[in-house]
């Protein structure tokens, strides 16, 4: 059974006692809110995502979207639900004022975000890309395009989509071959086929809004000869009245192994009358601006699917009487005891907790670095953000989505057989978790964003913001009684992570595959160190809280933190000497031994 | 016209109730507290009348500790537009709450006062009635249905033989069901606007009124555990325990 429900007392948490600070009020103030009302924000959006979202997970997954015609439906319940989440003003949580939005601070976006994709990831897709492209728009784009499309797309009564892929390019953007050819009134005639594109079409809005990539006559080659463009379905008047629909359309939807109720569409644009934005042969860099955000927002998806997965494996855990515990008897008077009392169980949920609630905490500071980013007048605490942002976006991304793909399959093994089937609800968490490895730049990609651009970028500027503040924060803390369990083995990943890190470097210098090679272990290896940091901060604050605690709230985060700090993060260990052994096993590996097991 | 709609904080309808240790009540501290569901009702009705043109101010009344505000600003956050608190440290039987609303309505002059039928903490379902009688106003409870016309309010009540439907006469009490409505959830928008809205604050002392418990509680206590069942070995045996140890035979 999928259950979910919104974590607020964690949230809470991250928001009086782990962000806390002069600046996070200086932040809410900003935004003309305090903590009270924070509080009655995520109660409202943790309300509609359990009564109207959850109900419908299952039904949409299992129902899909149909194509006919041209047309998508989405599922049964989904054009209510979206018309409530609209109405209630969700779209434009983060969007400035001016263009109708509330303007409030993106780590609160982020804890909106997060429950959403736990209670329908599918549905999130559908907001989540008009965010994208009110991102896209309000970075890049012209007054003109802002004013006709920003209004409408914050109040989500119109949608977003993001047009990048075609048949014959996906990570390569240089190969694409949809063309612009501009007009003699400014406007651009747009040809071309994209594909896998999300919410491409669909029953919900009046209007979608397509963000298009593509090159334009005589444009410089690759990448460099890429603009972008805002491209209608249904083109509007200068007061954003409706006119007559453009000439693109959906030729189908892709039948596909998760997030079922959002359509993946193919889009063939037939000149289709399109907008610049932003500059000519700049298209790559608004993309990118647009992107990161992007790319955080997928790693708030995969700590969405891993807080629903626990759930879900929980409340199975303490429902199904399975067996006696092996020291004594929990259960008398019934047949058997619950599965929550096996050593494996308790340490696959222990496993997901812990590593949920670390992402959480790095994902909300890394929040918290956007805004004041936003506000910061000081320029070199701007750029500690700044750095600490781009450093930690890839992290985020790959890790936070390899949790919610490893919570989801640990959930199906908690319910067994009961989790293979269908009727529970638990295979569909798997699924639906297993895109966000892949979409906004492949996981592996992000390692070598790591490694090949942020780790050399300003002569290693960008690790000096995670590096310099563990070490200063082990420093202070290093005769802190209380952390004995958490010091240390903090200490210890810190120093692997440093001294891998300077191999890396030194090995990469010589030769681009060592440094590729062991890219995604080597941002494994940081994730895992960063959120050993976070449970020592946890920690920290849970000691000095004891004594105001009669829930056990803050005894549960200590216990977790020792568990992380125990069991989890001396992975760092074999990592570090799988690093070591170098890149030469896979990479001087001949490329005829691969078949060797078998004829072709 | 302006309405007035009672609200009351009470544990959260999703928490399982635990009893104190010492028998003196229920376990309040550090348990999730929300709108009573009946008066989320009245407040929802309350807007619609107001959206159909028939009513121009909405306000949302409380009597309750200091915490008590969280619930008028959620009301506030659906659409409300003020809020008054009547501060009171003890729990008020119902008797008490409609002399404090009593007092407060002679003020206000609402022409109509809408309130959840029952708490879902004590489920006294008499604060709605006492009132009625305590100002003389007509009244109609359990109510599923509500329609405003000119100076009379037709009405559909769920009673126990099925529905009854009544025309009352302006000003009203009424007390929502249920099935009146379905609560719309605050929006993003409304919540920003609610912590601009007033909210009055009084101090039941100052009212001069009786607020005198009439009732002792003397103990809570959870209800007995259900024992585990046995087997009887015929039928005879099952009457006799029936007769002797269960003795409800």
């Amino acid at each position: 059974m999928q259950v979910y429900k919104a974590p607020l007392k964690d949230y809470k948490f991250l928001i009086k006692d782990f962000l806390n600070s002069s600046t996070t009020d200086l932040i809410l103030n900003n935004s003309d809110i305090d903590q009270s009302d924070l509080e009655m924000i995520l109660d409202e959006a943790a309300k509609f995502c359990e009564e109207e979202l959850l109900p419908i997970n299952q039904s949409s997954d299992s129902e899909g979207c149909i194509f006919n015609k041209g047309k998508v439906a989405t599922p049964k319940g989904f054009i209510k639900a979206y018309k409530n989440f609209v109405e209630n003003g969700w779209q434009g949580i983060s969007v400035e004022k001016k263009y109708g939005g509330q303007n409030l601070p993106y780590f609160v976006n982020m804890f909106l975000d997060e429950m959403i994709s736990s209670a329908n990831m599918s549905f999130g897709l559908y907001p989540g890309l008009t965010s994208n492209a009110i991102d896209a728009i309000e970075k890049s784009a012209s007054n003109e395009i802002k004013d006709l499309y920003l209004p409408k797309l914050s109040t989500g009564e119109w949608t977003g989509t993001m047009n990048l892929t075609e048949p014959q390019c996906g990570t390569d953007l240089g190969l694409i071959k949809t063309m612009a050819s501009p007009q003699a009134n400014g406007s651009y005639k747009i040809t071309g086929t994209k594909i896998f594109i999300t919410c491409g079409e669909h029953d919900l809005s009046e209007n979608i809004i397509h963000l298009v990539l593509a090159k334009t006559p005589n444009s410089p080659e690759g990448i460099k000869g890429i603009s972008m463009f805002v491209v209608p379905k249904i083109i509007p008047d200068e007061e954003g009245n409706l006119g007559e629909k453009n000439s693109l359309e959906c030729s189908s939807i892709e039948k596909k192994m998760g997030i079922n109720a959002s359509p993946t569409c193919v889009m063939h644009y037939n000149e289709a009358k399109g907008w610049l934005v932003g500059d000519l042969h700049k298209g790559m860099k608004a993309m990118f601006i647009m992107m990161n955000g992007a790319r955080l927002m997928v790693g708030v998806q995969g700590l969405g699917m891993a807080e629903i997965s626990y759930q879900s494996a929980l409340y199975y855990a303490k429902e199904r009487l399975q067996g006696r515990s092996l020291k004594e008897t929990k259960n008398p008077d019934k047949p058997a005891d619950p599965i929550l009392v096996h050593p494996e169980i308790r340490k696959n949920l222990l496993k997901i907790k812990t590593l949920t609630e670390g992402i959480r905490g790095l994902m909300a500071w890394t929040g918290l670095q956007v805004d004041i980013s936003r506000i910061e007048k000081d320029k070199f605490k701007k750029q500690h953000s700044d750095d600490w942002i781009a450093l930690m976006t890839p992290i985020l991304k790959s890790f936070s989505t390899e949790v919610g793909c490893e919570a989801s399959s640990l959930a199906v093994q908690i319910y067994g057989g009961h989790g293979y089937i269908r009727d529970h609800g638990i295979e569909q968490l798997v699924r639906d978790a297993r895109i966000a490895p892949i979409y906004e730049g492949t996981n592996g990609i992000q390692a070598l964003d790591l490694v090949g651009r942020k780790m050399p970028m300003h002569t290693g500027r960008l690790l000096k913001s995670f590096f310099h503040v563990v070490k200063e924060y082990l420093e202070k803390n290093s005769f802190n009684y209380n952390l004995s369990e958490f010091i240390p083995p903090l200490a210890k990943s810190f120093g692997r992570l440093q001294q891998i890190t300077s191999f890396i470097a030194l090995k990469g210098l010589n030769d681009p595959d060592e440094a590729a090679g062991p890219a995604t272990d080597y941002l494994k290896m940081f994730s895992l160190v960063a959120i050993g940091y976070v449970w020592t901060q946890y920690a920290e604050i849970s000691y000095n809280k004891g004594k105001e605690d009669p829930e056990g709230f803050y005894k549960a985060k200590i216990e977790s933190g020792k568990y992380y700090m125990s069991k989890i993060l001396p992975e760092t260990g074999s990592l570090m000497s799988s690093i070591l052994s170098g890149a030469k096993y896979y990479n001087e590996f001949d490329d005829k031994y691969f078949d060797s097991g078998f004829a072709l | 016209m302006k309405i007035l709609v009672t609200v009351k904080r009470v544990i959260d309808y999703n928490v399982q109730i635990r009893v104190k240790s010492d028998g003196s009540g229920v376990e309040t501290e550090n348990v999730k507290m929300s709108m009573n569901p009946p008066d989320e009702n009245a407040v929802e009705e309350a807007l619609r009348i107001k959206e159909t043109g028939k009513a121009d101010e909405v306000i949302v009344i409380s009597v309750g500790g200091e915490k008590s505000q969280e619930t008028i600003r959620t009301a506030l956050a659906m659409g409300a537009d003020r809020g008054i608190l009547i501060k009171a440290d003890s729990n008020l039987e119902p008797l008490a709450v409609a002399k404090v609303l009593q007092k407060i309505i002679e003020k206000e002059n609402p022409k109509m006062v809408l309130l959840g039928k029952q708490a879902i903490d004590d489920d006294c379902n008499q604060t709605g009635q006492m009132l009625s009688a305590l100002l003389g106003w007509e009244q109609g409870a359990f109510v599923s249905k509500i329609e405003v016309d000119g100076n009379s309010v037709s009405i559909t009540r769920e009673i126990d033989e099925g529905l009854e439907m009544l025309k009352l006469s302006l000003p009203v009490i009424v007390t929502c069901d249920l099935r009146l409505n379905e609560p719309r959830y605050a929006s993003l928008p409304n919540i920003m606007k609610a912590k601009k809205k007033p909210i009055d604050l009084l101090n039941v002392e100052d009212l001069g009124v009786d607020t005198s418990p009439r009732i002792k509680q003397i103990k809570v206590e959870e209800p007995p555990k259900r024992e585990k069942g046995i087997m009887v070995k015929d039928v005879a045996e099952l009457v006799q325990k029936l007769k002797h140890e269960a003795k409800v035979i």
